[in-house]
C-alpha cells in the first residue's frame, strides 16, 4: 500500500468516525428532548421508554392509579366517620367492621405515601405525617453530600483561609496588566482551597511567564498540566507550586472546542513538554511553539483523539 | 586514516534494563551519546478513558496497574481525591492501616529499585537480598489484602479488610529485622569503592533544573531540596509521626541512591510509631453513601508516592462516574529529563543514569 492510499484510508476512517459521533450526538439530543417533555408528569423516565405510545400508556396507568387512590380515600373517610360516631352498644360485629375499614384506610394512605402514620386521627393529619416522614426519609437518603451542600448554601460562607493569597495574586496581576485579562478567579474549596485563576486565551502565555518570574509569585514548579473536553469548550488545567513562598495556584485557560489552540508553556517550564504532548495526543489540543509536539502515547497513525467526549474508536479489522 | 561516523542505536522496548517496555533511540559517536529520544506508549492502556465509564470503586483496581511496585499509594490517591470532594471522615483504624500498608509498600518499592539498580550495574547478589526482604513485605500485604502485587485494598471511606489476628505483631517483628538487613546493605554496597566510582557524578543536575523539569521524589530531594508532601502538605495522619525528609546535595545517581536508602529507614520509623499507636478496636470503613457520587466540581490532590508526587484530578458532574479523571504520574514527569542527562555522556553510563531515575513503565504510559 502506498503512502497516498494510506492517507486516503486514514481520511476516510476519520470521516466515518466523525459521522458516527455526529449520529450519536443527535441521538443523545433527541433522547434529552423526550425526557424533558415527560419530566413534569413522570417521576423518572427509564431508558427504555422512548416511544410516545409507551408514554401515553404510562400516563393512563398513572391516572387510573390516582382514581383508585381517590376512591380508597373516600371509602376511608366514610369508615372513619362511622368510627367517630359515639357507639352505644359495644357490638363485636361492628368493631370488626370498623377495624376492617381502618385497615383499608391505612392501606390506601400507605399506597398514597409510603410512610403513612397509622396513629393519625383524621385523614389530614395522616397525610401531613406521611408527607413529613417522606421528606425525612428523602433527606436521609440524600445523605451527607446534600447536607454539606445545604449548609454551604444556607450558612453565610466563611471566607477561605486562602482568600488573602488569591487577593495578593490578583493585585500583582492588576499591577502588570492595564486591561482585565482574567475570565474568573475563585477559591476551589473542593480542591483543598486552591486559588484558581482562569485566564483569557490570548494572555495565557504571558501570565504564565509572570507567574514564574515575578518575585512575589515565583512558581518555579509545574506540578501538573492536562486538558479536559467539557463538550462546549476545551480546558487546560495547570497546577503550579512555589517552593519559595510555599503556595499553589491552579491556572486554567478555556479554548474553542472545534479548533483548540493554545501557546505552549514548555519554554517556561521544560516539565510541561510531555504533558502537552499527552494533551495533544488524547484531546487534539494544538500547542503553538512547542519544541516537539507528537503523539506521545498512541503513535502518529492513530485516528481520532480518545479523550474527546465524541470519540468513536476506529479499527481497520472491524 | 580512521573514518568516524554517527551510529543510530535502538535500546528496547524489550530489554531488561529498561524496566519495562521503554524504547530509547540514541545517536552515538564512538562511545559518546550525542542525541537521545525516548519513545513511550507501549503500555498505554487508556486508564483515564476507561475510568470515565466506571464507578469510583471500580476504578481502584485500575490504579493498582499504574505503579505496580507501589500499588497501595495509587489506591490511596484516588480514594483521597474522592474523599476530599465529599468531605468524608475516615475512621482512625482505617487511617492507620492505610499508613502501615503504604509505608510497607514504599519499602518494598525501594527494595526492588535497590536490587534491580545494582543488577543493572553488574552486581548480582544485592538483588537476591532485596527480593528476600521484599517477599516478606509482599506476604504481609497478601495476608491483609489477598493480593501480592495488585492489592485493590483501599476504598472510598476506609479500607476493605481489617487486619487479621496477629498481623500487627508480624509487622512489629519485621521492623527490627529490616533494620538489621539495611545495615547489611550498607556493608555490602554503600561503601563499596567500585560502586561509588560507578555512580558518583553520573546523571548530575542542579536544583533549578530539577524544579524546571518537574522532577519529584528522590529525584528532587537528591539536589538538596527538602520537599516531601508527607511533611510539607500532610495528608491522612502523617502529621502525627516524627520522621525526617531525606536529602542529598550532590544531585547525581549517588545522591538518589542515598536518599532512597535513607527513606527505607524513615519508613521503618513511621511504621514503628504507627503499630505502636494502632487503635485496639474500631471501624475500618467510614459512613459512606451506598452509591458514591461526589458533588459537581473538580479537585486535584497530590501525595508522596515512592517515585515522587502522584496526583489525581477529578472533574465530577455529580454522577456515579467521573466526568474526567487524570493521574499525575511521577514516573512520566521524571523521565522527561533523560535526554538532557544522556547527551554528552559515555555509552556505558546510559543504564546507570536511566536506572537511577527509578521509573515504572505502567505509570509512564498510564
Amino acid at each position: 500500500m502506498s503512502e497516498k492510499d494510506k492517507e486516503q484510508l486514514k481520511k476516510e476512517a476519520a470521516e466515518k468516525a466523525r459521522a458516527a459521533a455526529q449520529r450519536k450526538r443527535e441521538e443523545r439530543e433527541k433522547k434529552k428532548e423526550k425526557s424533558n417533555d415527560s419530566a413534569s408528569e413522570m417521576p423518572q423516565t427509564t431508558e427504555d421508554v422512548t416511544s410516545n405510545q409507551d408514554l401515553e400508556k404510562q400516563k393512563a396507568a398513572a391516572a387510573a392509579k390516582a382514581k383508585a387512590a381517590a376512591l380508597a380515600k373516600k371509602k376511608a373517610k366514610e369508615a372513619e366517620g362511622t368510627e367517630t360516631e359515639p357507639t352505644a352498644n359495644q357490638d363485636l360485629e361492628k368493631q370488626k367492621a370498623i377495624a376492617i375499614a381502618k385497615a383499608k384506610a391505612a392501606a390506601a394512605a400507605k399506597r398514597k405515601a409510603k410512610n403513612a402514620n397509622e396513629n393519625g386521627d383524621s385523614e389530614k393529619a395522616k397525610a401531613i405525617a406521611a408527607a413529613k416522614a417522606k421528606a425525612a426519609a428523602a433527606a436521609k437518603a440524600k445523605g451527607k453530600i446534600t447536607q454539606a451542600k445545604e449548609t454551604e448554601v444556607s450558612e453565610p460562607i466563611t471566607p477561605s483561609p486562602q482568600q488573602p493569597i488569591l487577593d495578593r495574586y490578583l493585585n500583582i496581576v492588576k499591577e502588570h496588566y492595564k486591561d482585565d485579562i482574567l475570565e474568573d478567579s475563585y477559591i476551589n474549596r473542593m480542591s483543598k482551597h486552591v486559588p484558581t485563576i482562569v485566564v483569557k486565551l490570548e494572555h495565557y502565555y504571558s501570565l504564565a511567564l509572570l507567574f514564574k518570574q515575578h518575585s512575589g509569585l515565583h512558581f518555579e514548579f509545574l506540578s501538573e498540566l492536562h486538558g479536559t473536553d467539557f463538550e462546549t469548550y476545551m480546558e487546560i488545567y495547570v497546577h503550579l507550586y512555589s517552593f519559595k513562598n510555599k503556595q499553589s495556584v491552579a491556572l486554567k485557560v478555556k479554548m474553542d472546542r472545534e479548533n483548540p489552540r493554545v501557546d505552549s508553556i514548555a519554554s517556561i517550564w521544560p516539565g510541561a513538554n510531555w504533558p502537552e504532548c499527552e494533551a495533544y495526543d488524547l484531546l487534539g489540543i494544538q500547542f503553538t511553539n512547542h519544541p516537539d509536539l507528537h503523539r506521545i502515547m498512541l503513535g502518529e497513525d492513530w485516528v481520532g483523539h480518545p479523550l474527546r467526549k465524541d470519540y468513536e474508536p476506529y479499527d481497520v479489522e472491524v | 586514516m580512521i573514518r568516524t561516523e554517527e551510529m543510530l542505536l535502538n535500546v528496547g522496548p524489550q530489554h531488561p534494563s529498561t524496566h519495562g517496555v521503554f524504547r530509547l533511540v540514541i545517536k552515538i559517536d564512538g562511545e559518546m551519546i550525542i542525541d537521545a529520544k525516548p519513545v513511550i506508549g507501549y503500555l498505554h492502556r487508556g486508564t483515564e478513558k476507561i475510568a470515565e465509564n466506571l464507578q469510583y470503586t471500580q476504578i481502584i483496581p485500575y490504579t493498582d496497574r499504574l505503579d505496580y511496585l507501589a500499588a497501595m499509594t495509587n489506591n490511596y490517591v484516588l480514594c483521597h481525591a474522592v474523599e476530599t470532594m465529599m468531605e468524608l471522615e475516615i475512621p482512625e483504624r482505617a487511617e492507620y492501616l492505610r499508613i502501615i500498608t503504604m509505608e510497607l509498600g514504599r519499602i518494598a518499592s525501594h527494595l526492588v529499585w535497590w536490587g534491580t539498580y545494582l543488577l543493572d550495574l553488574g552486581a548480582t547478589s544485592p538483588f537476591l537480598y532485596a527480593f528476600r526482604e521484599r517477599e516478606m513485605i509482599i506476604n504481609l500485604l497478601n495476608e491483609i489484602s489477598g493480593g501480592r502485587l495488585t492489592f485493590n485494598y483501599m476504598r472510598v471511606g476506609g479500607v476493605k479488610w481489617d487486619a487479621p489476628d496477629g498481623w500487627i505483631e508480624k509487622v512489629k517483628a519485621f521492623i527490627p529485622y529490616m533494620r538489621e538487613q539495611l545495615a547489611g546493605y550498607g556493608d555490602l554496597v554503600t561503601g563499596n569503592e567500585i560502586f561509588l566510582n560507578r555512580v558518583k557524578g553520573i546523571g548530575q543536575y542542579t536544583k533549578e533544573e530539577a524544579m524546571d523539569y518537574s522532577l519529584s521524589g528522590a529525584n528532587l530531594r537528591c539536589t538538596g531540596l527538602a520537599w516531601d508532601l508527607r511533611k510539607n502538605e500532610p495528608y491522612s495522619i502523617y502529621d502525627r509521626f516524627s520522621f525526617e525528609i531525606c536529602t542529598a546535595d550532590t544531585g547525581d545517581a549517588w545522591g538518589r541512591y542515598q536518599v532512597r536508602i535513607q527513606e527505607i529507614e524513615q519508613s521503618l520509623r513511621i511504621l514503628e510509631q504507627a503499630v505502636e499507636q494502632f487503635p485496639e478496636t474500631g471501624e475500618v470503613m467510614g459512613k459512606v453513601p451506598k452509591v458514591i457520587k461526589p458533588p459537581k466540581g473538580e479537585t486535584f490532590v497530590r501525595i508522596e508516592s515512592p517515585r515522587g508526587e502522584i496526583g489525581c484530578y477529578i472533574a465530577s458532574e455529580g454522577k456515579k462516574e467521573p466526568y474526567r479523571l487524570k493521574f499525575r504520574r511521577p514516573s512520566f514527569y521524571n523521565l522527561q529529563i533523560l535526554p538532557k542527562l544522556l547527551v554528552g555522556q559515555n555509552m556505558a553510563n546510559l543504564i546507570a543514569i536511566l536506572g537511577a531515575i527509578d521509573i515504572v513503565l505502567g505509570e509512564v504510559d498510564g
